[in-house]
């Protein structure tokens, strides 16, 4: 089988790692606003913002991957991930707004601690050939 | 006097309710595709497993619904879905331990929660707590 180079996965990158520091930095400062007692804020909501623009990115690598050939060693779980993963920075977004207070960046907080988790695991399931 | 709108201090959909619903949404959407998967792919290896995990799933958004509907009837329903989840993660948990081949896959519930950081296990009590203080207090 002449499959997947182990050139590199499209998910396993500077852009992967960007994003997942850009979403722990996200979730460190709107845990300084819940506890500053503090609605979540601008800098927030451009958090999420660019958060969102680089999942949709890395989103957009992994397909031009796919159209390319490659294939993730867990199809299933990889686009679940994958689909699950674009939809947390919106719905931080969302959940944010409707609750202009300091819970409001306590969600912000507990859904950018869980994006990178998603990240991981969309990297883990792109590469399983091993096992 | 009966009041027609809940106060706020009832309210089980604003402030740390709506974190709390965050929570379980997540929740509700991790064990989904899983078990969804799970069960699609390759149900005949631990059925038992993949269908707890369904149920977990199942419970976790209803749980996640009657929280954010508050009101009476949503404070029954998430009352009974986290008593079921808190008494599914101990039960699930304690038999994972003592007989590991009655689930061969891992289940949201398997170990106390600990493949998803215990959060399983802290959530039914955070949502039991959290009802607790929305209470209405006849005094």
């Amino acid at each position: 089988m002449t499959s997947a180079a182990s050139a590199g996965s499209p998910v396993d990158g500077l852009l992967a790692t960007a994003s997942i520091v850009l979403s722990l930095l996200v979730a460190g400062w709107a845990l300084v606003a819940t506890l500053r007692h503090r609605a979540p804020d601008r800098a927030q909501f451009a958090g999420l913002a660019v958060l969102e623009l680089a999942l949709l990115v890395l989103g957009l690598m992994a397909l031009l991957a796919l159209g390319g050939g490659e294939r993730p060693g867990e199809p299933g779980a990889f686009f679940g991930y994958l689909a699950t993963l674009v939809c947390l920075p919106p719905l931080a977004w969302v959940l944010a707004r409707m609750e202009p207070t300091r819970w409001g960046s306590a969600i912000v907080c507990a859904v950018c601690l869980v994006t990178p988790v998603v990240v991981v695991r969309l990297q883990q399931t792109w590469e399983v050939l091993g096992g | 006097m009966a009041d027609v709108s809940a106060p706020e201090r009832n309210r089980t959909n604003a402030g740390p309710g709506r974190l709390l619903i965050a929570v379980y949404l997540l929740f509700a959407i991790a064990a989904t595709s899983r078990a969804g998967l799970q069960i699609a792919t390759k149900f005949d290896e631990a059925p038992v497993a993949y269908l707890l995990s369904a149920l977990a799933a199942a419970i976790y958004i209803v749980a996640a619904v009657g929280l954010a509907r508050a009101g009476a009837a949503g404070r029954r329903v998430a009352l009974a879905c986290c008593a079921v989840e808190l008494a599914g993660v101990v039960g699930v948990g304690i038999l994972s331990l003592v007989d590991p081949g009655l689930f061969p896959d891992e289940t949201v519930w398997s170990r106390f929660g600990s493949g998803y950081g215990y959060i399983p296990l802290v959530l039914p009590v955070l949502g039991l707590l959290w009802l607790w203080r929305t209470r209405d207090d006849p005094a």
